[in-house]
């Protein structure tokens, strides 16, 4: 089966002046996340999608759900970790007691706000997380990357041709990813913030996505107005 | 739902677009598109100024086939192919809906084919075969058009249809007369053209000239133009001088100038012209019954894909439109992978 995990859990610490966290606020005609989903709800290859809220946003999101896409058996919410490798064991932890896990299961994980994903991205998602079992998805870094271990002097300037920007989804052959989230050590679960980090650090290998700039996450009070101002001069 | 849609905003520049589009109708994803002499237009800039930037950013391409990902209606099943009718009734006309002016073209009135994703309505939208040659069916749409001149010259003819002439030994000329030995077996179809290269793949035909090289008292009895641009006046002339009083002169060329014609010879000849542009749906439904029931029509269209390219990004977009407007004959095909 596939699924498709879409991460919710933050609260949006960097946002600033808002409560909501930044995947509740309206893009549009509708909030952040429902875009988000809607990528995923239009895909017949995805059998079931996991949104993963904090626990009181989990009926909030029901409604949205409800309200923006209708009844769909297919979506289901359920409350996330504390961190983000936590949320993604839920996600994990979910499927097994729920619908059961064999090797060719694949998770395509995806921050809720990142709406812009493309269908193009989540297909090549699916068909390198088929063939290699594990993908991320990333763009060729455009600035210059510096290097600096002290925050001060720069150390060193790496050859920007070889770097690349991180963007989601990241899928993963679930039963490979869970018995390597599980051989981490209780130092390595704290610094390993990026599941194909954890790949790469057991001697893993993954393969990479071609991204879209367009796929931008939305992480600032900047980052929600650009995206609104995009919407609105298209429909100019 | 957000759409990203990747639109020329100035002559030889494409950049990304974020678009919406509504769950209702059928949505796909597009997979081999094919470039059309006016997509190039717009790309290089030959359009009128005033044009350009009243159309301008705009996504380009309306020739096209893709897979339906989510059909809200349920005439579809996820992954079925279909190929995309780009002309967009809005409502209903007295003529024909490709020539309405309550109609819409895509990569002309608004957003043409490339994009992540396109919504269309149902009846914008025909299944094609899984057998199907999915390069030669990129550019269906360009087949249709030639199919409804040929359905509309057969409504308006009045003699004989025994020795038909085309013009033009570019890719609508191919087509025309590979349909027109499709459609009317019996008769003659004679293919005038300028390249000898060109002229040379067009073996199908019954008799080929070079317009140079006419034999003396050679007469037809209809014909069709597949020049355009200010090659069509000498051309049109041409037919003129050459057809039987009562004929009908096709017209498919698009030419950005106005062109003189000899309207003595017209009247004296009791001419008539007809002119022919764009398709609607009975077209493509017509086209796709014909290769299903000819499938070695393949073989022939095949001859004309000249270039096949891969989009991975709007510099392979890019590269793919250079290298078409270098070509001096044929289709280019994009796998559409962006």
């Amino acid at each position: 089966m596939i699924f498709a995990a879409i991460l919710a859990g933050g609260i949006g610490s960097r946002m600033g002046g808002t409560d909501t966290p930044k995947q509740f606020l309206p893009l549009g005609d509708r909030p952040v996340i429902i875009h988000t989903i809607e990528k995923f709800v239009i895909n017949n290859k995805i059998d079931k999608i996991i949104v993963l809220t904090p626990q009181n946003f989990i009926n909030h999101t029901i409604h949205l759900i409800d309200e923006y896409i209708g009844d769909n058996t297919n979506v289901i919410v359920i409350e996330g970790g504390e961190t983000r490798n936590d949320t993604l064991m839920n996600s994990i932890n979910y499927i097994d007691e729920n619908f059961g896990i064999d090797d060719d299961s694949i998770i395509i994980t995806h921050d809720s706000v990142r709406p812009f994903v493309t269908h193009r991205i989540i297909e090549d998602n699916i068909e390198a997380a088929k063939k290699y079992g594990a993908c991320d998805t990333v763009v060729p870094a455009t600035d210059t990357i510096v290097e600096s271990g002290d925050g001060i002097k720069i150390s060193n300037i790496p050859v920007r041709s070889n770097y690349y920007q991180g963007q989601t989804p990241q899928s993963f052959n679930i039963n490979k990813l869970s018995s390597l989230i599980n051989s981490l050590t209780d130092d390595e679960t704290n610094i390993l913030t990026d599941a194909c980090k954890i790949f790469t650090l057991k001697g893993e290998d993954v393969y990479l996505v071609g991204g879209e700039v367009t796929n931008i996450k939305i992480t600032y009070p900047y980052d929600l107005k650009l995206a609104n101002t995009i919407l609105e001069d298209n429909h100019d | 739902m957000i759409n990203i849609v990747y639109r020329l905003k100035s002559p030889k520049f494409f950049e990304e677009s974020i678009d919406e589009i509504e769950l209702e109708g059928v949505v796909v994803r597009p997979t081999y598109l094919s470039i059309c002499q006016a997509d190039q237009r717009y790309y290089q800039g030959s359009r009128p100024a005033e044009i350009l930037d009243k159309k301008l950013p705009m996504a380009l391409i309306h020739e096209g086939i893709g897979e339906v990902i989510f059909d809200s209606e349920g005439n579809f099943e996820s992954g079925d192919k279909v190929v995309m009718i780009p002309n967009t009734p809005l409502e209903e006309d007295v003529c024909r809906a490709n020539y309405s002016y309550k109609s819409k073209f895509r990569g002309s009135g608004f957003d043409g084919f490339t994009s992540d994703l396109i919504k269309l309505e149902s009846d914008r939208v025909v299944k094609i075969p899984e057998n199907f040659n999915l390069h030669v069916s990129a550019f269906i749409e360009l087949i249709t058009v030639a199919y409804q001149g040929i359905a509309k010259f057969e409504e308006i003819s009045v003699t004989p249809k025994d020795v038909l002439g085309v013009w033009g030994d570019g890719n609508l000329g191919f087509i025309t007369t590979l349909l027109l030995k499709e459609k009317f077996p019996k008769s003659k179809v004679i293919i005038f053209g300028k390249h000898q290269d060109n002229l040379d793949l067009f073996s199908f035909a019954d008799e080929i000239y070079r317009i140079h090289d006419v034999p003396e008292g050679l007469v037809v009895d209809h014909g069709f133009e597949c020049v355009g641009s200010s090659a069509s006046q000498s051309a049109i002339d041409q037919m003129i001088n050459l057809i039987n009083p009562q004929g009908t002169i096709n017209l498919f060329g698009v030419s950005e100038y106005p062109i003189p014609i000899n309207t003595r010879f017209v009247l004296e000849k009791g001419l008539t012209l007809q002119g022919n542009s764009r398709s609607e749906r009975e077209d493509f439904v017509g086209v796709v019954e014909m290769l299903s029931k000819n499938p070695k029509l393949f073989d022939y269209l095949e001859k004309l894909i000249t270039n096949t390219c891969e989009i991975n990004s709007l510099d392979d977009l890019k590269e793919a439109f250079d290298k078409d407007y270098i070509s001096k004959f044929g289709k280019t095909i994009l796998k559409w992978n962006k």
